[in-house]
């Protein structure tokens, strides 16, 4: 199973003293925090893409390729990348250079992004967004997975004979999660095409969650990629913790009160109650994890959110050193313990290669070497 | 013998209130209607004053609490709703609106609506017309002619007349018509229920392109 962080690399004040960082500041946090999730032996960093304050994050590969060039076992994830109002030309040519960049430590959550306003700056309209979701992805995974592509559809201009580069690293395209937090429709999407699916499990209640991974597991069975309990599955969570857990409390509320989303509205204490957020110590963020496969199955991502709200870096650092000390290797052990031996592991760029009979080199060269032919002729 | 359920929202926000004293009649004067048609039925009162903490907190964070939950299931769920709330500078008040927005906006299609209001003078008793009305009928739901406006001096005993009981008989009986006519409620909607195959919704785009 995986562990790791997901960022939605928000620029909130510190309620407690009022300071709010500087964009860079908060790029430097995140990618600090991206390496402090290696050092302290967690499996996955995954950053959000936003394109309006008060989020940095609007470039993930520049991002993902400068914390690839610092660790060497990480792997770089997004959560999510924006399929609705991203052109997935780039996204293909993107994401398939950092996999050659980070030798293959990279996969991808697709969403569909909730704000209105951003879709019009790229272009498009928020109310065709399951259409652009299906359309977009479609044509992704024409261009990862053929070297030449003519296309038309109904959202962006018609490709005739092109070539997307490069081409994916071994061609083995980055296995992709498509994250919904309530949209039956995306649970279909990852069940047809066997693509992993990722629950937020922040915001909302667990019921939620788990209806909608039920069904993705139901329809995965459905369109013949194995039995349901073999569906990816990956868990978003939320935790605080310290060694009491009145502490924990004390010093996470004021950034509960005020967090964009939930501030201001429930209490803490109903928030936890309702949704899987945990605010303690680190054996009852353990047992509240361990709770998580008792709705959704066996799984195989469990990605925390410890960064958000304004929580200096300092904190945040304190926290994943609790998590790769004191609460993954408890979770590791007792989720492997239960796991049968049919569920498999999330995909990784070494395990698709073995299923695909090892990796070939896919480069596709302009004219070919030997036969003196362009790539389309070579179709 | 058909199963009917009803469900009786009340705005009012003081106690006694006024507001739930008119939902209670309306339910019972509805409830004896039904009867009377043969149906037997459950009714439900809905006090929005206990649930407004949760109304406003599903207004932030987009979900409910398993208690207020329950109440728009109830109230989607219902054959039939009796909608009551006072009337606060000239329209219904903000706790009837806060919580009327939390309902999806297709999960009231069809469904039977009574509205009614309660107010400190009878010159407000158009907003049922301009507020109420026209906000339910932009929910699909089938509004009841006749709507039950209550003023003070409805209540008082010195100058009730019984106007305000012939109008209440009136509005049940509206309602409860038109609740006896349909084919009894299938319960609220599942809001992840599969509408379509994946081949479906590709093939639209194709279509589309």
């Amino acid at each position: 199973m995986q562990f790791g962080v997901f960022t939605v690399g928000d620029v909130t004040v510190d309620p407690t003293n009022g300071r709010e960082p500087t964009e860079r500041e908060r790029i430097k946090a995140m990618v600090a925090i991206a390496l402090k999730a290696e050092e302290v032996g967690l499996d996955v960093f995954a950053t959000g893409e936003h394109h309006n304050p008060p989020f940095v994050p609007s470039s993930p590969t520049t991002m993902l390729g400068f914390i690839a060039a610092r660790t060497s076992r990480l792997l770089l994830s997004t959560a999510t990348t924006l399929i609705t109002t991203n052109d997935p030309v780039k996204i293909a040519e993107d994401y398939a250079m950092l996999q050659h960049l980070a030798d293959g430590r990279v996969d991808l959550m697709l969403g569909r992004g909730n704000t209105g306003p951003v879709y019009p700056w790229f272009g498009q309209d928020i109310r065709n967004g399951i259409p652009l979701t299906i359309e977009n992805y479609d044509l992704l995974r024409r261009l990862w997975r053929e070297d030449v592509v003519d296309w038309s559809g109904r959202f962006r201009t018609p490709l005739q004979s092109f070539t997307s580069t490069p081409r994916p690293l071994d061609g083995e395209p980055p296995f992709v999660w498509h994250g919904s937090i309530r949209s039956p429709q995306i649970a279909e999407q990852a069940a047809y095409y066997g693509d992993g699916f990722f629950a937020n499990h922040i915001f909302w209640p667990k019921e939620h969650t788990q209806r909608m991974v039920g069904l993705y597991r139901q329809r995965f069975e459905h369109y013949g990629h194995g039995s349901a309990d073999q569906a990816i599955v990956g868990l978003g969570g939320q935790v605080f913790m310290r060694k009491n857990s009145q502490d924990a409390v004390r010093e996470f509320r004021p950034y509960f009160d005020n967090a964009p989303v939930y501030g201001h509205g429930p209490s803490l204490e109903e928030f936890t109650e309702q949704t899987p957020l945990t605010v303690g110590s680190p054996q009852q963020v353990i047992d509240r994890t361990l709770t998580f496969r008792e709705y959704v199955g066996d799984y195989q991502r469990q990605l925390f959110l410890v960064d958000h709200a304004g929580l200096p870096l300092k904190t945040v650092l304190e926290q994943l050193d609790i998590l790769g000390e004191e609460v993954v290797p408890v979770l590791r052990k007792e989720f492997e313990s239960v796991r049968p031996a049919h569920v498999p592991e999330a995909p990784t760029h070494a395990s698709l290669l073995a299923a695909a009979g090892g990796g070939t080199d896919s480069t596709v060269h302009a004219v070919d070497d030997v036969t003196g032919r362009a790539p389309e002729e070579a179709r | 013998m058909t199963q009917r359920t009803l469900a009786v929202v009340s705005a009012g926000l003081r106690q006694p209130s006024s507001t739930r004293l008119l939902a209670d009649q309306l339910a019972a004067a509805t409830r004896d209607e039904l009867v009377r048609r043969g149906d037997t039925v459950e009714v439900r009162p809905v006090e929005l004053r206990e649930h407004a903490h949760d109304i406003v907190n599903h207004l932030l964070t987009g979900f409910p609490s398993p208690a207020l939950r329950e109440v728009l299931d109830t109230v989607t769920g219902a054959d039939g709703l009796i909608a009551v709330t006072p009337i606060f500078n000239a329209s219904y008040n903000g706790l009837f609106k806060s919580f009327v927005d939390l309902i999806d906006s297709d999960a009231l299609t069809d469904r039977a609506v009574l509205v009614a209001a309660t107010g400190g003078t009878a010159r407000h008793s158009l907003a049922l017309e301009h507020a109420l009305r026209p906000m339910f009928t932009y929910l699909h739901a089938v509004v009841v002619p006749t709507a039950v406006f209550a003023a003070p001096e409805d209540w008082s005993a010195g100058t009730a007349d019984g106007a305000l009981r012939r109008r209440v008989e009136r509005g049940a009986a509206e309602l409860a018509e038109q609740m006896h006519r349909r084919a009894p409620s299938t319960g609220p909607a599942d809001p992840f229920a599969l509408t379509g195959d994946f081949e479906d919704l590709l093939d639209g785009l194709r279509r589309d392109a």
